[in-house]
């Protein structure tokens, strides 16, 4: 066990922990946010995925003590009220449906967006591929990407 | 664990029932008096300062019923969406035995009873405001949330008239909207649940805390039908965070399992503990099986008579030329379900009081007092058991069953705390029960004329009823796992449809459009193959074979105008169609494909046709038919679930593959709503795609695929 300092959302929290734990259950269960998601542990699916400093990562295969001090935001802290342009294209275009992937879906269309402001079908696809709906929702995703992309100042 | 049979009986009429039967005991005007706020019906609650809410019964997993359910209720009452609070039940007794998602049933179940509900509480609002204002009902009127008289320009919100409205008789037969008037129904509305999805504050089973919680992970035999011997926990004792180490029982439909149970202060350290954790197993034989033995076992089974299901004219005495018949069999693999939630259930035992949260397709089977209920599996007085029953990250059948919830039940009977039991994805892959495979023999034989006179279709496979149940009769068909195969509309005058049952150890399981998923394939790839025998069109050949009022019929021809399907494709594309008909519903696919340089298939359109009779969002329809085809593409081209050794082999997304994004094809669907009967929207998407993929690769090919999964690149 050891004490590790996080930044979330701009928020410091310590907690005590061992430092091999994946930042996922830091985040889940030592800090409360529930928004990110466990899918499969093994960074296959990307439900986990948070930003690091600005990039996509997968939260379920980060150990705590590699991300000690580092900026983290979790889906919670990208915007308060689904103000950020993706939450509202995701919101136009009706995309979840069990929703339970589409965190993870959703921080990585944040993330590739703040590269390239307007990705193409081949760019939405590689930035994409690592994250798994089962649900099916990919042609709605790939919508809303365009959508916020438009919508982008 | 309910059976299917008796869950899709429940979620027909009986919530209507329930509520009529409240009427006429006094239930819903008792309920007016004794409580503040008050009940019109327990669906539906109007408080003093004008708050409506309206309960939904059943449980949200993706398919929109957190929404259409109450839209139902709301169109009839006079209320706008935006004015309503939705509330999901959890197996309250007061909303009754339907509170269950599956067989695609929700609105097709229940599409005037939720109506009548709104319409009957609209009712007793005007009959309230007539008799405050002395004037006819006729002269009245409800439109957003008020009683308007047309006489002046006097109106009553519902809240200022709910104690004159709680005096009066609730009417049995409440007159409903006609459809022209609808302000609700039939308009792609955003659903309530999406923002709370994209903010990540929706709610799933996995996602609750509760005061003095701890965690646990369950180490379960990796041989299917193995049994605990005995375990050793000195060393996972000694792990940080580590609490107890308990066994934990759970049951399946008619199987009993053992596994260990590691609970700890955080998930994390359980895990810590399960590594080091020393369990013996008695395999008992299971060890040494092995699924290509069992498939060979199947096609040797091929060979018996089975059981006879439907048997239309004479099969038997239709005398064909030779040449002028065919023979095929199908095969299929097991699948898992693989919902993104992985299995999740907290509970806590106090006394004799049992509270449980979980993401369940099943709320009533939880907190029921029906024999199969789950009160009978833990030994607990199920009115003792209150349920909290959350968003579902995925159900697709396998949240019918409730193993997870029993073994979760079983755990914290052995530790003060309330206790979350989270399954890993391997522990969801490898010990869920799974869809099972169905092998198909099928021969057709036509007359000299080129007309189809025999057909017939055999099922091979374990059965649904003899793994859900220990008294499955044998000597009887399993409805389940002949699903739709007699029931299609295609006039052929001799059919017959048999069975075979399969001796199996392995749990199995409903799967988004049950045995339809895989029966589908075998029947409508057979159609195919029968077209192509005579040289007909294959979606022609479909045709003269229906009725012309046939609500297949009208899909298929819709199907061939979108699909342009008399316009010849350019050299190098082909394309194939397949529709199929059963419990849940009606649906048909055109699949459009070519082939890339480096000599795969790719599939360049998908054409779907989906006929409800009636809709309620169609938006959200066509999320549903996007994501059915995703995830019959998943089945019909990625690895199933095999067995080797006695355990599942495949463990998580690596080794069991789901279909990503860049994999996905392009996809259009239109809605047929004009009127009929009432269909659903969860399943039927799923079983005519794959048969229409495997026809299109064939048009193009000249190559008949009968074995699910294939592949797409072409040898
Ligand atoms: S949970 Fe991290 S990638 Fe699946
Ligand atoms: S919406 Fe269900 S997994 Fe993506």
């Amino acid at each position: 066990m050891a004490i590790i300092n996080l930044k979330i959302n701009s928020k410091e929290y310590s907690i005590d922990v061992d430092p091999q734990m994946p930042l996922l259950w830091a985040i889940r269960d030592f800090v409360g946010l529930k928004g990110t998601k466990y899918g499969c542990g093994i960074a296959q699916c990307g439900a986990c995925t948070v930003h690091l400093n600005g990039q996509p990562v997968r939260s379920c295969s980060l150990p705590v003590a590699a991300v000690a001090n580092k900026n983290i935001t979790t889906i919670e802290g990208l915007s308060d009220d689904n103000s950020h342009p993706v939450q509202k294209a995701w919101i136009e275009e009706q995309v979840p449906q069990c929703g339970y992937c589409q965190s993870g879906q959703i921080m990585a269309a944040a993330a590739l967006l703040s590269k390239n402001a307007s990705p193409n079908d081949a760019d939405i696809d590689a930035a994409m591929q690592g994250h798994i709906c089962r649900c099916g929702t990919y042609p709605r995703i790939k919508r809303a990407i365009k959508k916020a992309s438009e919508n982008k100042p | 664990m309910v059976s299917r049979r008796q869950f899709i009986k429940n979620t027909g009429k009986a919530s209507f029932a329930l509520w009529l039967g409240a009427t006429s005991n006094g239930f819903a005007n008792a309920a007016f008096i004794t409580y503040a706020p008050s009940n019109f019906t327990p669906f539906v609650k109007i408080e003093k300062n004008g708050k409506i809410t309206i309960f939904n019964t059943k449980p949200e997993m993706g398919q929109g019923t957190f929404q259409s359910v109450p839209a139902l209720i709301a169109e009839e009452l006079e209320v706008s969406l935006d004015a309503i609070t939705i509330v999901q039940t959890s197996g309250e007794k007061q909303f009754g035995g339907g509170q269950a998602a599956g067989g695609s049933s929700s609105i097709r179940g229940n599409y005037d009873a939720y109506r009548k509900i709104g319409a009957a509480a609209k009712e007793m609002l005007i009959k309230a405001a007539s008799v405050k204002w002395g004037i006819g009902i006729e002269s009245c009127y409800a439109e957003n949330g008020s009683v308007h008289s047309k006489l002046s320009k006097e109106h009553l919100s519902y809240g200022d008239l709910i104690e004159e409205a709680s005096k009066l008789e609730v009417p049995k037969e409440p007159k409903l909207k006609n459809k022209s008037d609808f302000k609700i129904i039939g308009k792609s509305i955003q659903r309530p649940d999406v923002p709370l999805k994209v903010s990540g504050k929706a709610e799933y089973g996995i996602d609750v805390e509760v005061p003095n919680m701890v965690y646990a992970t369950v180490f379960r035999s990796p041989v299917i039908g193995g049994t605990l011997k005995s375990f050793d926990a000195d060393a996972t004792l000694k792990i940080p965070g580590v609490i107890k180490v308990v066994e934990a029982k759970t049951t399946v439909g008619k199987y009993q399992y053992s596994g260990v149970a590691v609970i700890a202060k955080s998930y994390w350290s359980a895990l810590q503990g399960r590594k080091v954790l020393k369990v013996e197993w008695e395999t008992n034989g299971y060890e040494n099986f092995n699924l290509s033995d069992y498939e060979n076992k199947l096609r040797n089974l091929s060979k018996e008579t089975g059981v006879l299901d439907k048997n239309i004219g004479n099969v038997e005495s239709v005398k064909t030329e030779p040449g002028n018949s065919v023979e095929s069999f199908y095969e299929t693999p097991m699948v898992a379900h693989h919902t993104l939630e992985p299995m999740n259930c907290i509970a806590h035992v106090n006394g004799e009081m049992l509270t449980i949260w979980t993401s369940t397709q099943v709320p009533s089977a939880i907190t029921g007092s029906g024999p199969n209920d789950l009160h009978s599996q833990i030994g607990m007085k199920p009115e003792n058991i209150t349920l909290h029953s959350k968003f579902i990250g995925g159900g697709f059948g396998r949240r019918l069953y409730t193993d997870y919830v029993i073994e979760a039940v079983n755990i914290a009977k052995q530790i003060e705390q309330p206790v979350k039991v989270i399954w890993s994805r391997e522990d969801t892959t490898q010990h869920s029960a799974v869809r099972p495979m169905t092998f198909s023999q099928l021969k057709g034989g036509f007359s000299k004329e080129g007309e189809l006179i025999s057909f017939q279709h055999k099922v091979i496979s374990p059965s649904y009823f003899d793994s859900v149940g220990p008294n499955f009769d044998k000597t009887k068909v399993d409805a389940i796992m002949i699903e739709g195969i007699g029931e299609q509309a295609y006039q052929i005058p001799n059919i017959k449809t048999s069975y075979v049952y399969a001796d199996f150890h392995v749990p199995v399981a409903a799967w988004r459009s049950v045995t339809s998923s895989t029966v589908a394939f075998a029947h409508e790839c057979f159609i195919d193959e029968l077209a192509h025998k005579v040289k007909k069109d294959p979606l022609d050949f479909r045709l003269q074979m229906l009725d012309k009022d046939s609500d297949t019929k009208r899909v298929l021809l819709k199907l061939k105008e979108v699909s342009n399907w008399d316009k010849p494709l350019p050299k190098g594309k082909g394309r194939g169609v397949a529709q199929w008909e059963f419990f849940a519903g009606l649906c048909a696919h055109v699949v459009e494909v070519s082939v890339t340089k480096d000599n795969t298939i790719k599939i360049d359109k998908v054409y779907a046709v989906i006929d409800l009779g009636e809709v309620v969002n169609p938006d959200n329809v066509k999320n549903q038919i996007e994501g059915s085809i995703v995830m019959a593409l998943t089945a019909a081209i990625k690895t199933g679930i095999t067995i080797e050794n006695g355990k599942i082999k495949q463990s998580n997304f690596h080794d069991n593959p789901m279909i990503r994004m860049h994999e996905t094809p392009e996809i259009e669907v239109h809605i047929l709503a004009d009127g009929g009967k009432i269909k659903g929207v969860g399943e039927p998407g799923l079983p005519p795609f794959a048969p229409a993929l495997a026809n299109a690769i064939f048009s193009i090919t000249g190559k008949r695929i009968k074995k699910m999964p294939f592949d797409l690149k072409l040898s």
